[in-house]
């Protein structure tokens, strides 16, 4: 018991206060930030592996980067990644930052279904599928339970069957042989209930884009209503985007 | 000559491995394996070659550190003797070449789906009509589980037969995962892209994966890494190690229900993943490791900082793991639960840490290291009684290794200096191999290239290809209560094995 307790003590205060105002250590790459510097188009858009780059103007689909950081090496004075980790948003369009744009990514309110914030403003349980995921998202769902982010104080919580859950997380680039089971989990919620997205894979299929082994068409059938985007998702921009999408006051 | 002979990491030409016979290949692999415990095989596979496949076999001798590669072409609609009746190591391998091309093996115990990939050859066969085992019985019930399950984790099908409370057998189905990582790496022709590829085969092992991904890319090229990314790129795999290593216990802690090796085990992983985010700028070094050049170079500051995480970090993991393993309620737990005798980790051709939990010498950082493992002089950690306690306590004196190597890394850190080195292309018509031990065991990845230099088939091999037949066996005769910590104590990858 003396052992725990003094274990206890050394392990001093963990969790982060203010999830809201965290600072994340280090060369975090977060939202990217485009200038109006002239670059090759063609040579930047050929260059990323993912086909994240647009042009005209010069815009960045987080909902296709993975985030890898070659663009911004490769041409410095054009890209710079910050350190914002408040990427999720509720609509696919608002991924893309184009040339100039150097605001925060917002929740649009006027678009987030009525219930959702009526209903899970003070709870959200959530069933997590990984359909396909890498396990790095899978990893990054866990760390924002642990004592550190402490998804828990929120009433955030992941739970053990659908028929607890208020929606479903979805991982990975939805794999042909995940799509029947996918399907029967969504089916097995109770409605109302929410669609996550988590990383780069689930949102656009991400580097498994056109391979012939996926089945993305559950999602043409229902709305998806918070997009989370990082490869993986940051712990902080997970937490964020649910908080976010549910309470009213977003402070 | 039968057979080629090559080293780790080494690019031969195509023709140096002569073709035989598939009676003489049977010969020759089976009986390199029988007998001979310091010989595995680390991979088997076939590739279309016109109408025909083409088989190559790799069976890695750990104690003259090479590696017999032997090759056969044979008709799709052939029947061939199967090796598994003699070994059992090939199980896994001979199921994977009926399920994709459909040659058949008769004598094959057990010649079922392995992944249901999208190209196998009789796309009637469905993930959900796999055969499972069953026995008729009025004693006997049957559990399945999955392939959702109740964590956050991967999806994996388990299906159970118990009598009362004991697992009497466990078949465990998978494919869930699939997402044609091979035949991606194969029609994505640029090389960030393939990197891109490597790096999600598993996102808990992306340094391992990638390391070796760039060691075959950079041997094809005839590319040797300079002395300052060799030691960073050892930096990262034992920092991996680490990591992983710690979540792992603190996963363990929390299926026997103790809260504090939990939380005080997950929150001491964050520093060392946190490091990877300081370095390259991700926590689980996505985009650290690129073959031919060394986007974030391991700089004196970066030295400095990781050696304060480290001594923040020991004092606070020793005094829990000190705890942890002198609680009895938590060792009545790991002790004797999930026993893989010797003989069965041998016959299954277990690899890494479960392969060493059960008293079997592998470790590709001592039998065929890469990187600076030479210098290092490795001693893997090796225990005898194969249960949940041995394969914990490889995972805590290995994250002491791993943290000592790492202290003597940084102190003999060579100067970095920047200048750009170009790649080169790739060998035409090559073969070529490269073996990583990654904290989960022996990594493979096998490429062959055609005449114009591009990839012809390329082949990967996680650990937990072998490892899943483990954990099948480790938990017969268990209370199917004790299955989650059996499970969490190898951490097998669904994804690495789907591919």
């Amino acid at each position: 018991m003396l052992e725990h307790i003094k274990i206890i003590y050394h392990q001093g205060k963990q969790f982060i206060p203010n999830i809201r105002t965290a600072q994340v250590p280090g060369i975090f790459r977060g939202r990217p930030v485009i200038s109006r510097a002239m670059v090759n188009e063609r040579e930047l858009q050929d260059m990323c592996p993912l086909h994240a780059i647009g042009s005209d103007p010069v815009s960045i689909d987080l909902g296709k980067c993975s985030f890898c950081g070659l663009c911004a090496r490769e041409h410095p004075d054009k890209i710079k990644f910050t350190t914002d980790y408040k990427m999720a948003v509720n609509e696919r369009e608002s991924l893309i930052i184009k040339e100039g744009d150097d605001q925060s990514l917002k929740i649009n309110p006027e678009t987030v279904r009525k219930e959702v914030r009526r209903l899970f403003g003070q709870s959200l349980k959530m069933r997590q599928v990984s359909a396909g995921g890498d396990n790095s998202c899978e990893w990054e769902l866990t760390a924002a339970n642990n004592v550190q982010f402490d998804m828990g104080r929120f009433g955030i919580d992941f739970v053990a069957s659908p028929r607890h859950a208020d929606g479903i997380v979805i991982t990975g680039p939805i794999t042909e042989n995940m799509a029947e089971p996918l399907q029967i989990c969504y089916d097995a919620t109770p409605d109302p209930k929410i669609i996550v997205l988590v990383g780069t894979d689930a949102i656009s299929g991400g580097i498994f884009t056109d391979s012939p082994a996926l089945d993305r068409s559950f999602l043409n059938k229902y709305p998806v209503d918070l997009y989370i985007p990082g490869n993986p998702a940051h712990p902080l921009t997970i937490i964020n985007g649910l908080l976010d999408l549910t309470r009213k006051k977003t402070s | 000559m039968m057979n080629a002979t090559i080293n780790n990491n080494q690019a031969i030409p195509l023709s140096q491995i002569p073709e035989i016979s598939y009676d003489r290949f049977f010969e020759l692999n089976t009986g390199l394996i029988t007998g001979s415990t310091e010989r595995h095989c680390v991979s088997y596979f076939g590739y279309p070659e016109g109408e025909k496949i083409k088989l190559i076999c790799c069976i890695a001798d750990d104690q003259s550190h090479l590696i017999q590669v032997s090759s056969c072409v044979v008709g799709r609609s052939d029947d061939l003797e199967s090796m598994t009746v003699r070994n059992l190591c090939f199980e896994r391998f001979e199921r994977e070449i009926h399920e994709n091309f459909g040659v058949s093996f008769p004598g094959h115990p057990w010649l079922k789906p392995v992944r249901y990939p999208h190209d196998r050859f009789d796309r009637s066969q469905t993930i959900s009509n796999y055969p499972f085992y069953s026995i008729d019985s009025d004693e006997l019930h049957e559990v399945g589980v999955g392939p959702i399950h109740a964590g956050v984790i991967e999806p994996g099908h388990f299906r159970f037969i118990c009598n009362g409370e004991q697992i009497l057998h466990l078949e465990i189905q998978l494919g869930y995962q699939h997402r044609g990582i091979e035949s991606l790496l194969l029609r994505k022709k640029r090389l960030p892209e393939r990197v891109a590829i490597a790096e999600s085969i598993t996102g808990d092992t992306v340094v391992g994966h990638t390391l070796a991904f760039s060691y075959l890319w950079e041997s094809l090229c005839g590319y040797q890494p300079p002395g300052e990314v060799e030691n960073l790129r050892t930096i990262a795999l034992e920092l991996e190690r680490i990591a992983i290593h710690t979540g792992d216990l603190s996963a363990a802690c929390a299926d026997v229900a103790y809260q504090l090796g939990n939380a005080v085990f997950g929150r001491l992983r964050t520093p060392i993943i946190n490091f990877f985010q300081e370095w390259g700028g991700n926590r689980l070094a996505k985009g650290l490791i690129r073959p031919g050049c060394n986007p974030f170079p391991f700089t004196q500051s970066l030295a400095d900082r990781l050696l304060t995480v480290l001594e923040a970090y020991e004092p606070d993991f020793n005094e829990m793991r000190i705890e942890l393993f002198k609680m009895p309620s938590a060792l009545s737990r790991f002790e004797r639960t999930g026993i893989l005798s010797n003989e069965n980790a041998l016959s299954i051709g277990a690899v890494g840490m479960a392969a060493r939990s059960s008293g079997l010498n592998r470790d590709i950082r001592t039998s065929h290291p890469n990187s600076l493992y030479e210098r290092l002089q490795h001693e893997p950690i090796i225990k005898h009684h194969g249960d949940v306690y041995s394969r914990l306590q490889i995972r805590k004196q290995e994250v002491g290794q791993s943290i000592q190597y790492l202290r003597n890394l940084i102190s003999q850190s060579p100067v970095f200096e920047n200048k750009p080195e170009s790649l080169g292309s790739p060998k035409p018509d090559s073969f070529v191999l490269s073996l990583v031990e990654g904290w989960r065991g022996e990594i493979c990845h096998c490429a062959v290239t055609d005449l114009k230099g591009d990839l012809l088939h390329y082949k990967v091999k996680d650990p937990s290809f072998h490892n899943w037949m483990a954990l099948a066996l480790a938990v017969r005769n268990n209370e199917i209560s004790d299955f989650p910590i059996c499970n969490k104590s190898y951490n097998l990858s669904y994804c690495g094995h789907d591919l």
